[in-house]
């Protein structure tokens, strides 16, 4: 499946440098220290000034919905991570109708159109 | 300061269209401005207000203000989505009660329809929203950001394909009696469940219409409205709230609804228990489900016990509610489904509504709106209304 390519900005752009080194990264708050998704560089909890932290990479399904009236039928699903936020993605290499809320799942990273490398998650 | 009792609606108007593929959008915009205008008994010279959000064509009104050829001393152009509607009959009631304006207007119109609109492709609100390049590599279209919303509340609560499907029963069975409904045949729980998986756990029969169209609403101050030929529709309590991700911390069960709730009953001074009719944005069976949770006429989790059986059919169950069919069958002008929820809760308050369906001695009604994503950011609105 085509992977439309993300709309970069100076924000965002090393947030997807890291994804080419198979980093998935988060936003943390240097001021309150707590983490954040999707990143950015205030904080949404206190609007302190922010860092990037990498995520372990693995966590649980929280839901998830496979879209079936298209060519080829996706699975997209917001992901727990370990380190307590929700990531919109999509569940990727296994099979979209065996997917259960609360399963374990971990990172793995995917080219999109233009190369750019995109965090999805598989079955752990 | 409160706007209770200081603006009433006086006209109320839904185009009869549902595909209109030799008009353009702001034609539409024209047509219903003139018909609310006419059901109000009021005249363009009349409007001092004007109200539209982001389906109006051109720039934040600007365009339709010259369009239309109107002279105003207040605009608004609050955007949250299909919600946007509900939003403004609150503002222009602040507005009336700060004495800004005596006579104001709410367009909405669009042609989805004509222009091939789905809500299973992809929704794009521009590559510079800051969210953009996190969320749209993975094809999140209205269908299915929706159709994680009932996933993770069957997860949690139970709730079934069943009890979702009932929501569409109901409006269906509203919906035959409604000559300009786009879908009037009535439909049974087994097929909607038969009919085809769009985004899992969603059936197309889950999902609302598609239609061109709008409507208009003309909102003025009680002086006004007393001299004019119509009921007394007076705006009770309004409340807005806007909720998304918070920065990761997603839950999907419950919605802003909660918040814009609680606000328009504690102006209104009325509680669940005394609204007699309520219009619910029904974008999806379950925006309907979530909406009736937060705004406290069941509690979290029960909703889809309050929905099954019939529970929202008018007449025989215990909560009335789109008795226009709503956008599950009637009509979803422009992709936004808040202005037909007010036009249908007016219809009530006037006793207005198709006489099958009409609630006895209706004085009391509630619609709510939601605009945007559920599942990530959302606008939600809430309007209480009387009848005087």
């Amino acid at each position: 499946m085509k992977i439309p390519s993300p709309a970069m900005n100076p924000e965002n752009k090393a947030f997807f440098d890291a994804t080419r080194a198979g980093k998935l990264l988060l936003g943390k708050c240097l001021a309150c220290k707590q983490v954040h998704y999707y990143p950015r560089a205030f904080c949404p909890h206190c609007n302190g000034k922010t860092e990037w932290v990498a995520a372990k990479g693995s966590g649980k399904l929280y839901s998830y919905s496979v879209m079936r009236r298209v060519a080829e039928p996706y699975a997209i699903a917001y992901v727990t991570l370990d380190e307590g936020v929700s990531v919109l993605t999509n569940m990727v290499d296994c099979d979209i109708d065996r997917l259960r809320i609360g399963e374990p799942v971990r990172v793995v990273f995917k080219p999109a159109e233009g190369g750019e490398m995109i965090p999805m998650f598989t079955p752990a | 300061m409160t706007i209770k009792r200081k603006a009433c609606i006086a006209g109320a108007f839904e185009h009869p269209t549902r595909k209109a593929p030799d008009k353009s959008v702001a034609q539409l915009h024209a047509e219903v401005a003139r018909g609310a205008l006419a059901d109000a008994g009021l005249e363009r010279k009349d409007v001092d207000g004007y109200f539209c959000a982001g389906d109006a064509p051109g720039l934040g009104g600007l365009s339709m203000l010259d369009y239309l050829g109107l002279k105003v001393r207040h605009v608004d152009t609050t955007e949250t989505g299909g919600s946007s509607y509900l939003i403004h009959v609150a503002h222009a009631a602040e507005a009336i009660a700060a004495g800004k304006c005596n006579v104001a207007l709410i367009t909405l119109a669009g042609r989805p329809r004509s222009e091939g609109s789905s809500g299973t492709q992809a929704r794009n609100y521009g590559a510079s929203a800051p969210d953009a390049a996190f969320e749209s590599p993975y094809g999140p279209a209205t269908a299915n950001m929706y159709g994680m919303v009932a996933m993770r509340h069957m997860h949690e609560f139970g709730t079934t394909g069943e009890q979702l499907a009932w929501i569409k029963v109901a409006a269906s069975r509203h919906a035959q009696h409604n000559p300009n409904a786009m879908l009037r045949e009535v439909v049974s729980v087994e097929d909607v469940l038969a009919s085809p998986m769009i985004a899992d756990p969603l059936h197309r029969l889950d999902c609302c219409v598609v239609s061109d169209g709008g409507g208009a609403l003309v909102v003025t101050r009680p002086e006004i409205a007393r001299g004019l030929k119509r009921p007394l529709i007076n705006v009770l309590g309004a409340g807005e709230a806007v909720k998304g991700q918070a920065g990761g911390r997603i839950d999907l069960t419950w919605s802003a609804s909660r918040w814009s709730g609680a606000a328009a009953f504690a102006e209104a001074g009325v509680k669940p228990a005394d609204i007699q009719y309520v219009s619910i944005y029904d974008s999806f069976t379950i925006t309907v489900l979530i909406q009736l949770e937060d705004l406290g006429f069941c509690a979290k989790g029960e909703g889809g016990r309050f929905v099954a059986d019939g529970g929202l059919v008018s007449g025989s169950g215990r909560l009335p509610f789109n008795t226009d069919g709503g956008g599950l069958c009637n009509n979803h002008p422009a992709n936004r489904g808040g202005m037909t929820k007010v036009i249908e809760a007016v219809r009530q308050l006037r006793g207005e509504a198709h006489p099958a369906v009409q609630v006895k001695n209706c004085a009391l009604a509630l619609a709510n709106g939601t605009g945007g994503q559920l599942a990530s950011r959302h606008g939600s609105a809430t309007l209480i209304l009387e009848r005087a």
